[in-house]
């Protein structure tokens, strides 16, 4: 069973965040990694693959940039390969043009099973993975907090408001995971030295059949028209706990006359 | 070209259309002049008097689904709808499970972009601008579609408050799912609801939350003895839930519940943007952690700096003296 693990390389969530000016989009610079919201996706696919006999684990991203590091470190988890779509037309893109985009390289991989991360930890708008299983034609199940594959049918517990679903569909198939389906591996050093040879093709949105105008800002048919600071929810009160802390907080539920 | 007609997914759960939908269809109302509502699953005649009452003129039905996934079938009888001309210039859509689903499958269908993360909508003419909290909430980007209509948003739950118009019972008119093939294979074989004592956590008038500072599974047990002495709910952050400590329908944030309860208590969590963007609507947030420079004391009224495992026993200690 080959399977595509879509995954997207963003700034240092840990970093502070910022919005260029000019094109209302967020900074994308400095070195890129691997969103963590990925590699939980990264590990399902290892996990689902048999690699020993022969079966493919493929990451497939998109970036304006030629940016790899993310991917590097997914390779040295254990995938096999991976395709990069990387064209300065890209930039701004939206997720349904992303989509087009990736649907385009993910079918070259010819995968029985997609897997994608419920939503990206940067853009969080979570509608990539139906949006792409819809253009390919595929059956999808998100927010999966347990996947098992057998007899060519992907079975998942899927999160509901309620508790969960289990849900089942023949392959291939979409699944978007949560970060609590699997616990994700960390690189060994074998794993971070094999991945300096492991086959990364770079393709432009021209290789894909796209023009530039298809994709990126133009294609994305929506702007951001303005940002501005939000009213501000004051710091309050800040008490140091010398062991009479809570008598703080009895007092602010009495003045809130919940006690 | 004015706004004139606006389609509200209509979500129905355990036989009522949810509070989003409630509140969606409110704001359509002041959209624009013809609001209509998509419901699936057999449920729309029982519900198109409630639909009517907040708004809905007309609610297109898709039937009964059988044990097939929403996303698929539901955007594909809208999207056949909206082929036979019946075109809406805007559609809400919650941002639930179900209603992602839906937005992402008729977005690709319609070649239509989606935007979402939706928490503020203006009409200004024949435009319709779209607000979004941004790094946690501290900025608020306006956005707007560029393209053609229909133009699809998904909506943050507590976005807008629900008001009933008075209006009389919606008219249920079929919408039948076309033939899918493939992309409707999703089946549901069981389905499991977890069980809840005391109030719904998007209802209860205080939300009591845990988060990675409790140090172990067990010791949220303390959340919830707080949360039942103050007759509330108990809450989760995202890092607790993915650990297995608690089940998934208590975690509040981007991917959880969105809470505005009176009163928050954060007991151990550090404040990140994705649990700042479902619980910083609360009117009144107290905080307990034992880092100081923890992003959850920026948006606290009080901030108790110190360890859980002490203040919280005493705290609930305190209170059943009280009685």
């Amino acid at each position: 069973m080959n399977v595509v693990v879509c995954v997207k390389q963003i700034p240092d969530p840990a970093a502070p965040q910022a919005l260029d000016p000019e094109t209302r989009t967020l900074v994308r610079q400095g070195k890129l990694i691997l969103d963590d919201s990925d590699a939980y996706g990264v590990e399902m696919g290892l996990q689902l693959a048999d690699q020993a006999a022969g079966d493919l684990v493929t990451l497939v991203s998109m970036a304006p940039n030629a940016e790899t590091s993310g991917l590097r470190t997914a390779l040295a988890m254990g995938a096999d390969r991976a395709i990069l779509v990387s064209d300065d037309a890209l930039r701004g893109s939206d997720a349904l043009s992303t989509a087009k985009v990736l649907a385009k390289a993910i079918e070259r991989a010819e995968p029985d099973l997609i897997i994608a991360a419920t939503e990206s930890t940067d853009g969080y708008t979570g509608t990539f993975p139906v949006q792409l299983a819809e253009l390919l034609g595929l059956p999808s199940i998100t927010f999966a907090k347990k996947v098992s594959v057998a007899d060519g049918k992907v079975h998942v517990d899927r999160q509901t408001e309620a508790g969960y679903d289990e849900v089942e569909c023949p392959l291939p198939a979409v699944v978007t995971v949560t970060a609590g389906v699997v616990e994700p591996r960390y690189p060994s050093f074998k794993g971070i030295m094999a991945a300096k040879s492991k086959p990364l093709e770079q393709l432009t949105v021209a290789d894909l059949g796209f023009d530039g105008s298809q994709v990126g800002a133009t294609g994305s048919r929506q702007e951001v028209t303005d940002v501005a600071p939000a009213d501000e929810r004051q710091a309050g009160e800040i008490v140091e706990d010398e062991g009479d802390g809570y008598e703080s907080v009895i007092r602010f539920l009495e003045q809130l006359k919940l006690i | 070209m004015s706004i004139d007609k606006i389609w509200v997914l209509a979500e129905v759960v355990d036989g009522s259309p949810t509070s989003t939908t409630l509140e969606l269809l409110t704001e359509a109302r002041s959209m624009g002049p013809t609001v209509a509502a998509v419901t699936w699953g057999g449920v729309a005649a029982s519900v198109a008097t409630t639909l009517g009452d907040f708004g809905a003129s007309t609610v297109y039905d898709t039937g009964d689904l059988s044990d097939a996934l929403p996303g698929a079938p539901v955007a594909a009888a809208m999207a056949a709808l909206i082929g036979s001309g019946d075109r809406p210039d805007v559609i809400l859509i919650p941002a639930s499970y179900d209603g992602r689903d839906i937005a992402g499958r008729l977005s690709a269908k319609l070649d239509s972009p989606v935007i979402t993360n939706v928490v503020g909508l203006t009409v200004e003419g024949d435009e319709v601008r779209s607000q979004h909290g941004l790094f946690g909430g501290a900025q608020v980007a306006v956005a707007r579609f560029t393209g053609e209509r229909p133009w699809i948003f998904v909506v943050r739950a507590k976005s807008f408050t629900a008001e009933s118009s008075g209006g009389d019972p919606a008219q249920v008119t079929s919408a039948p799912v076309p033939d899918l093939g493939p992309s409707n294979a999703a089946k549901v074989l069981a389905r499991h609801v977890e069980e809840r004592t005391g109030p719904k956590l998007d209802e209860a008038e205080v939300v009591v939350s845990g988060g990675r500072g409790l140090g172990s599974a067990e010791h949220y047990a303390m959340v919830e003895e707080l949360a039942k002495l103050l007759h509330g709910a108990a809450g989760a952050s995202r890092a607790i839930v993915d650990a297995g400590w608690v089940p998934y329908s208590h975690q509040v944030g981007q991917t959880g519940k969105t809470v505005k309860p009176t009163l928050y208590i954060a007991c151990g969590i550090s404040g990140a943007t994705q649990h700042l963007v479902g619980m910083k609507g609360s009117k009144n947030i107290v905080a307990i952690n034992k880092d100081r420079d923890a992003p959850i004391f920026s948006v606290a009224d009080l901030g108790i700096v110190g360890d859980v495992h002490k203040v919280v026993p005493k705290l609930i200690e305190a209170l059943k003296t009280r009685g």
